[in-house]
């Protein structure tokens, strides 16, 4: 799915995109069109010839869906311990660190976005797949909870493969975490809104994910449960071609809209506007 | 017959039929010959058993526990609600669309008093299996459960609930259906009810279908029971491109009760009968009632209000991480 040679970054084996002169041009994964790195960009990584809406890491999101200089990042110090002293961990959050534009698979903090203050978290899937560890969870209950105490309405951007299989039940945990904070945030009246992004799957989809009030999710995204080959299939079923994409989930009643990528500007504004106008006013206190 | 069919179980087998052997009729009639009493002469052997028995079971690893937890005899959730609780009424259905048998549920007494239960479900032989999907609940499932817990809620029963799964169902159908939004709903919704909900583990606790019916003020788990973020096997393919390294896998995974409780994830481990639950179901019944009693007096005083927050701080407090500028 991601894009060879983007940015002119050498790709993971170390080679450019085949064939193509590293940092000018880039190829797209979903229809093979070489674009030229400029006009790629300019249109938000998604290909100007078939549309395919490629990955962006968690400061490109940012910097697509905030007001200029609006966020002030919360929680940046959260950094993952290894509980289980699973095998591979520690190099694997080194490697992470080193490589990703993120210190977590998760940025959460305040902004504006088209005027309106709201929390926002944004997954990263260059960090270790987005997958929900402790940090993560923690830093979207947190972020939640910031919601509750300023009542702005909260974003997610979601990006990831699922739990994070090296911190063990503590990660299967994060699903309960996140969501009970979700439902916290339900019972003081305050919006929720949801963007699927690709890919959204496995433990990370079924919890917070699908608790938005409002689920947008960008065009041709991977969605779903289990991925397409973890799924023990019965013998004789067909999978459908968009099969756990966004517009399957569309179509089965899961998510509310898909919205291009150019387009979510303008669907954040209309729901915030939405929700200013019908905050509730006095606070409602979980539990009573 | 005791379904001594593990590897690790082998020196007991062979311990078990060798004083079979000796105890039965032939046995008997030579011993007599011999002018030997089997009753006595067979002691030693039980006392070694009983302490090879204490030794294996004592000390069983993450994979082996895995193997008990899924044993084909171990005891189910209708095993338990059947000895546990009176006058079992079951219920069936979600009220949507379908009724998922891989979870039953339905009202019932505990000594006297009104609670609503809630059990995943897997099959005992093939055909039962097979209707239940082997314990994998779909969308409706969960649905089922949170209308069922709904109930309790409606009219102020304390909820039990049992875990025992493989996982959530993960076929086109589950998909189609929405069993993420499923699992999701109710880890929220659980997180909100207005009863005590006290959940036990009693044998495997798959990844997010187990969670599903897992939120609740008190997590109990069964000795050999255990709870997983993924599969040993799951695991293993993953970060070995091999299957057959679940043993390690689960090794790393730690997925112990054990190690849940020393992880402060579950309250209590509830001793199983030497060998484990399936080899006295009774026993093991009654420990878990004494259990599951001594666990819903302990709420019982507790408003709705202090029941709710603190299943809260309860789960905002699950996590290990460190908190500090880096660099
Ligand atoms: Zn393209």
């Amino acid at each position: 799915m991601a894009v060879s040679g983007w940015f002119g970054r050498k790709r993971k084996d170390g080679s450019p995109a085949e064939g193509v002169p590293d940092g000018i041009a880039v190829k797209c994964s979903s229809c093979s069109q070489i674009l030229f790195v400029r006009d790629f960009e300019r249109n938000q990584k998604v290909c100007t010839k078939c549309g395919h809406h490629h990955r962006l890491n968690a400061h490109e999101r940012l910097e697509i869906t905030v007001d200029e200089d609006s966020f002030e990042e919360i929680d940046a110090v959260l950094q993952s311990a290894d509980p289980l002293l699973f095998p591979e961990y520690r190099e694997k959050l080194h490697k992470a660190k080193n490589t990703s534009t993120s210190s977590e698979a998760v940025i959460t903090g305040t902004a504006t976005v088209e005027g309106f203050p709201v929390v926002i978290g944004i997954a990263d899937f260059t960090f270790m797949g987005g997958s929900m560890g402790s940090v993560v969870g923690e830093k979207i209950a947190r972020a939640i909870e910031v919601g509750i105490e300023k009542r702005f309405p909260v974003i997610m951007f979601t990006a990831s493969g699922g739990a994070r299989m090296q911190e063990g039940l503590l990660s299967l945990m994060q699903m309960a975490k996140t969501s009970a904070a979700v439902g916290r945030l339900g019972t003081n009246g305050i919006p929720f809104i949801v963007v699927l992004t690709d890919p959204t799957t496995g433990g990370t989809y079924a919890s917070y994910s699908c608790l938005g009030d409002v689920i947008l999710a960008e065009p041709g995204a991977i969605i779903g449960f289990a991925g397409r080959r973890v799924g023990n299939q019965e013998v004789g079923v067909k999978l459908p071609d968009n099969f756990q994409t966004s517009e399957f989930q569309l179509e089965h009643g899961m998510i509310d809209r898909i919205v291009p990528r150019k387009d979510l500007p303008l669907a954040l504004k209309t729901l915030l506007e939405f929700f200013a106008l019908s905050a509730v006013k006095e606070s409602v206190i979980a539990g009573n | 017959m005791q379904g001594t069919n593990f590897d690790f179980e082998k020196p007991i087998a062979e311990l078990e039929a060798m004083i079979a052997s000796l105890k039965s009729v032939e046995g008997r009639s030579k011993a007599a010959a011999e002018g030997i009493d089997i009753d006595t002469a067979v002691e030693p052997l039980e006392l070694e058993l009983h302490r090879v028995m204490e030794k294996v079971y004592g000390n069983l690893s993450a994979w082996e526990k895995t193997q008990m937890a899924r044993h084909k005899d171990r005891p189910y959730s209708l095993d338990y609600i059947r000895l546990i609780f009176d006058d079992f009424f079951e219920l069936h259905g979600d009220r949507l669309a379908a009724n998922d048998e891989a979870i039953v549920g339905g009202l019932a007494k505990l000594n006297g008093q009104p609670v609503v239960v809630i059990g995943q479900q897997k099959g005992r032989d093939l055909k039962e299996r097979q209707r239940r999907n082997f314990g994998s609940a779909r969308a409706e499932g969960f649905r089922k459960a949170l209308r069922i817990a709904r109930l309790a809620e409606k009219f102020r029963v304390p909820l039990f609930t049992f875990v025992d799964t493989a996982g959530a169902a993960a076929d086109l159908r589950a998909e189609e259906h929405g069993v993420s939004e499923a699992i999701a709903r109710n880890l929220m919704e659980f997180s909100l009810l207005r009863i005590p909900v006290i959940v036990t583990v009693i044998g495997e606790g798959g990844s997010g279908g187990a969670l599903g019916v897992a939120v609740g003020d008190r997590v109990l788990m069964l000795e050999h029971s255990v709870y997983s973020v993924i599969s040993p096997e799951g695991c293993a393919a993953i970060l070995w491109r091999d299957k057959a390294m679940a043993n390690e896998a689960a090794d790393a995974l730690k997925l112990t009760a054990q190690y849940a409780h020393q992880l402060n994830l579950v309250d209590e481990i509830l001793p199983e009968p030497l060998g484990g639950a399936h080899r006295n179901v009774t026993d093991m019944a009654l420990t878990l009632k004494e259990a599951l009693v001594r666990h819903l007096n302990e709420l019982s005083g507790s408003g709705e209000t202090t029941l709710v927050d603190g299943r809260y701080s309860r789960l905002r407090s699950m996590g290990v991480f460190q908190e500090k500028v880096s660099r």
